[in-house]
């Protein structure tokens, strides 16, 4: 194997945070061989993003090295002068982000950001570089190679700018690429293309890399050897089948034993009249873009149903329509069969108090100016008429519920942690005293482990209250856990709905199929398999 | 809403905007004491001759029937007579435009490359003595009226050194080097008093991108900070520095009084205001519109090539 091509030593790096520097890496070691993937698993706050762009001698705006020592291709990395780190950045090592649609510049074309790094380091001319990127381009299977750099970055579909990174990436053939997340932001059947190509890429190549992410089922498809970091000490690190089969930590344990809450959906009993019933929804936007075509949809009081699509699938947008903020073009929405109006605008009082909404981002749904007892309170006044100490004894039953603190009553939202923000959320819809809660990704900015407290969270409410759920989602492994039904969605139309066992037993809708097989397993064999069995198909 | 529905729509206001303005202007002026015959006469007035000139003149109509009569000379092409020297406002209007513009112009030839070098310098230079340096000194310059400033430059290389002339006379018959080194002061003042905003502007909008992740990433691909500014940052600022510069344009042709005032600038401004003050209506209607219509389509023109700028519009999927 021969000396390992990046050796970092007791790695230590601090954050400005609450006017003061905190440890946010605590003396990592890192040792990767030529060729090898490592994957850097951990939730938000590991520290995992900042070691992987340490190893580029960066550091983020507010954070600074503290000590240790980063050893690339035996220079060391952290004594050079900046003129020097610049030769080692894009031409040694690279770095493929989590969002190409950010981390591309707008104003240039995909071609003109690919030959920018081997033309400034003059490692090629322009036409070589340029020749280069049409093969590079080819090599990762984007449509058109010869033209496609021609294009801008918004010009292209997500999936394939994510791999026009990774393209960018080995543009000087690195010894060495970080990956940050590079699939986090995509869809489950764009994510599998992107892997795919990054898996091949690696391997043609015979990179080193490291693939950072929170995922454990997607890390395990790619890396020889896993990391598993918290709060930025190494909590335990193995070969990928090790960690698999045997992990020695309870942490460890617990990332792999995520997703297995099973929500019991036994005896349904279905009403006399369906307490939501769509018929023939249609919405668009402007009058010009159709977005929902021909919905039809009911819901049972009680039950959970999951709304599952990608991106652009019109899954919010029902909601959208449903509460009355995007008023439908066409079609009804009756609620205990009794038609609503069409804009919340004309909607009474009661009827809005039925239908309330959490959103996905906790942080910006809340006001980070207001106290707990404004934010859960403020529907209890505006429904109820119901203020002073008996609001503040009200906002803390709810606070009960929730299970957070009966004196959090005084704190801002901003000194609550992501998960308690999510909770404070659903306190807040639950002051309505509503029928229904439509949850519009309310799990997909969370950590999984608190995702998960989340979704048993709204499975005992549900019981206690007899709630009814709309879930819009597009992780499948969360309708798995938490539905009655599913509806699934695709360019603004149901293509197949049923009782879970129904939908997620075979034979499916082609659609169905695809986002179902798209879901990575915890086997480092899955993306293989799938690829050959998707190639055999094909 | 389509580009061409947008510029239609902006004209269309801008002309009812114009209207609007020359009535007030002309309720302003009968606002004023004193008309045109008693200024005209001043000491040497008698009742008599006033009410002459007042009778030949048509000014004891109401104002709204005069301004009515204007309006629809106007709108024929007629932009009257002035009241003063009895010749065609047109006439009167043409070279003085030309000298304002002119003055314009050459202040925006200097004021525009200059705040851009110095806005990307404060901003590749950030937290630096340089960018503290910059800022400091353009901030003082706008916070000095234009007046003021040109004061000070009369005092220091007029009076003092004795190299530029106080006064800015121009005229036809001279070179365009003359003309230049005649309208020297002025094209400083005017140049002192636009930068900063401009150069403030270029700096913030850079700035603010400078914690994009497309920057990262090109900080991560190895760039310099040269290349990260000036190539990455700086396309992507365009809209909002665009904005302050075509309103600083603006500014240019509009704010010109006061200079032209100063240094006895022959343009535009010193007309207007002379006329002003010897109560000549027709010459103040034109001079306003003139004034209105450049800083309305200006303000239009940012507008548009802020919208224009932006790679998502030029280039559609």
């Amino acid at each position: 194997m021969g000396e390992p091509i990046l050796k970092i030593r007791n790695l230590q790096i601090e954050g400005f945070a609450d006017e003061q520097w905190k440890p946010i890496v605590n003396g990592i070691d890192i040792d990767l061989n030529r060729g090898e993937v490592l994957g850097l698993i951990g939730e938000s706050g590991a520290g995992k993003s900042t070691i992987g762009i340490a190893t580029m001698g960066y550091c983020r705006p507010g954070c600074r090295f503290v000590g240790g020592t980063i050893e690339f291709d035996g220079v060391r990395v952290d004594e050079l002068t900046s003129a020097q780190i610049r030769e080692v950045r894009g031409v040694g090592i690279s770095y493929v982000a989590q969002s190409a649609a950010a981390s591309f510049n707008p104003a240039h074309r995909l071609i003109d950001q690919y030959v920018e790094t081997p033309v400034q380091h003059g490692v090629l001319k322009f036409q070589q570089a340029a020749k280069n990127a049409r093969a590079m381009y080819a090599t990762l299977d984007l449509p058109d190679p010869d033209n496609i750099g021609k294009r801008f970055p918004h010009q292209v579909s997500g999936g394939q700018l994510q791999r026009a990174m990774v393209a960018m990436a080995m543009s000087c053939e690195p010894d060495l690429i970080i990956f940050d997340e590079p699939t986090t932001a995509l869809d489950v059947t764009t994510q599998i293309e992107v892997l795919a190509a990054i898996k091949d890429i690696v391997h043609r190549f015979n990179t080193a890399a490291i693939y950072i992410t929170h995922d454990l089922a997607v890390v395990v498809q790619l890396a020889d050897r896993i990391m598993v970091l918290r709060y930025g000490d190494l909590v335990e690190e193995s070969k990928t089948h090790e960690i698999l089969n045997n992990p020695k930590e309870d942490y460890t344990r617990d990332l792999l034993a995520v997703r297995t809450f099973r929500k019991n959906s036994e005896d349904l009993v279905s009403g006399p009249v369906p307490l939501i019933d769509i018929n023939n929804l249609h919405a668009s936007y402007g009058g010009e873009i159709k977005v929902l075509e021909d919905i039809n949809l009911s819901v049972e009081k009680g039950r959970t149903v999951a709304i599952v699509g990608e991106s652009g699938s019109g899954k919010s947008t029902l909601a959208r329509a449903m509460t009355g903020l995007l008023p439908p073009s066409q079609g009804t929405v009756k609620y205990s069969g009794i038609e609503l109006p069409k804009s919340y605008k004309e909607r009474t009082k009661d009827q809005l108090r039925q239908m309330q909404m959490i959103y996905q981002m906790p942080d910006v749904a809340l006001n980070p100016r207001q106290k707990l007892r404004e934010v859960i309170g403020r529907p209890l006044g505006f429904y109820f008429g119901i203020d002073g100490g008996e609001r503040d004894r009200r906002v803390k039953e709810l606070l009960e519920m929730i299970e957070l603190p009966t004196n959090y009553i005084d704190r801002f939202t901003p000194e609550l942690s992501g998960g308690q923000k999510q909770r404070v959320c659903i306190a807040r819809a639950l002051a309505a005293q509503p029928a229904v809660i439509i949850c519009d990704e309310v799990t997909s900015a969370l950590d999984q482990l608190v995702a998960e407290e989340i979704l048993k969270l709204l499975d005992r409410l549900q019981k206690e209250l007899e709630m009814t759920y709309l879930f819009i989602t597009h992780d499948l492994a969360t309708v798995k856990a938490i539905a009655d039904e599913i509806v699934v969605m695709l360019r603004g139309r149901i293509v197949e709905s049923g009782l879970k066992d129904e939908v997620l037993t075979p034979p499916h809708h082609e659609y169905t199929e695809l986002l179902l097989s798209s879901v990575p397993e915890m086997d480092p064999h899955w993306l293989d398999r799938l690829l050959e069995s998707r190639a055999t198909v094909n | 809403m389509g580009l061409t529905r947008l510029i239609a729509n902006r004209i269309a206001f801008g002309l009812i905007t114009l209207i609007v303005i020359t009535l007030l202007i002309s309720l302003a002026l009968e606002a004023l004491p004193g008309d045109f015959a008693e200024q005209r006469l001043g000491q040497s007035a008698t009742p008599e001759t006033i009410a002459a000139i007042r009778a030949q003149l048509g000014l004891n109509e109401p104002i709204l029937v005069r301004y009515w009569q204007w309006l629809s000379n106007f709108l024929q092409g007629d932009m009257g007579i002035s009241l003063s020297n009895s010749r065609p406002v047109s006439e009167l209007l043409a070279t003085r435009l030309g000298n304002t513009l002119f003055l314009a112009g050459a202040s925006a030839i200097v004021a525009v490359p200059l705040a851009l070098f110095l806005g990307i310098l404060a901003a590749l230079y950030r937290e630096s003595l340089l960018d503290k340096l910059i800022s400091t000194s353009t901030l003082a310059a706008i916070s000095l009226p234009e007046f003021f400033i040109g004061y000070i430059l009369v005092a220091l290389f007029a009076v003092n050194w004795q190299i530029f002339p106080a006064i800015s006379s121009i005229s036809d018959n001279m070179t365009l080097g003359e003309k230049i080194y005649a309208s020297l002061l002025p094209i400083a003042t005017l140049t002192f008093v636009i930068v900063a905003h401009m150069m403030r502007m270029t700096r913030a909008a850079i700035i603010n991108l400078m914690q994009s992740p497309f920057i990262e990433m090109a900080t991560l691909k190895g760039l310099k900070r040269g290349r990260i500014v000036v190539h990455h940052a700086l396309p992507n600022a365009l809209s909002p520095i665009i904005n302050v510069i075509v309103l600083n344009l603006a500014y240019l042709v509009v704010g010109v009084v006061v200079v032209e005032v100063v240094f006895i600038y022959p343009g535009l401004g010193l007309l207007m205001v002379d006329s002003v003050t010897s109560r000549d209506l027709p010459i103040v209607q034109a001079c306003i519109l003139i004034f209105g219509a450049t800083y309305i389509s200006l303000n239009m023109l940012a507008d548009i090539l802020s919208i224009i700028s932006n790679p998502r519009l030029r280039h559609p999927r």
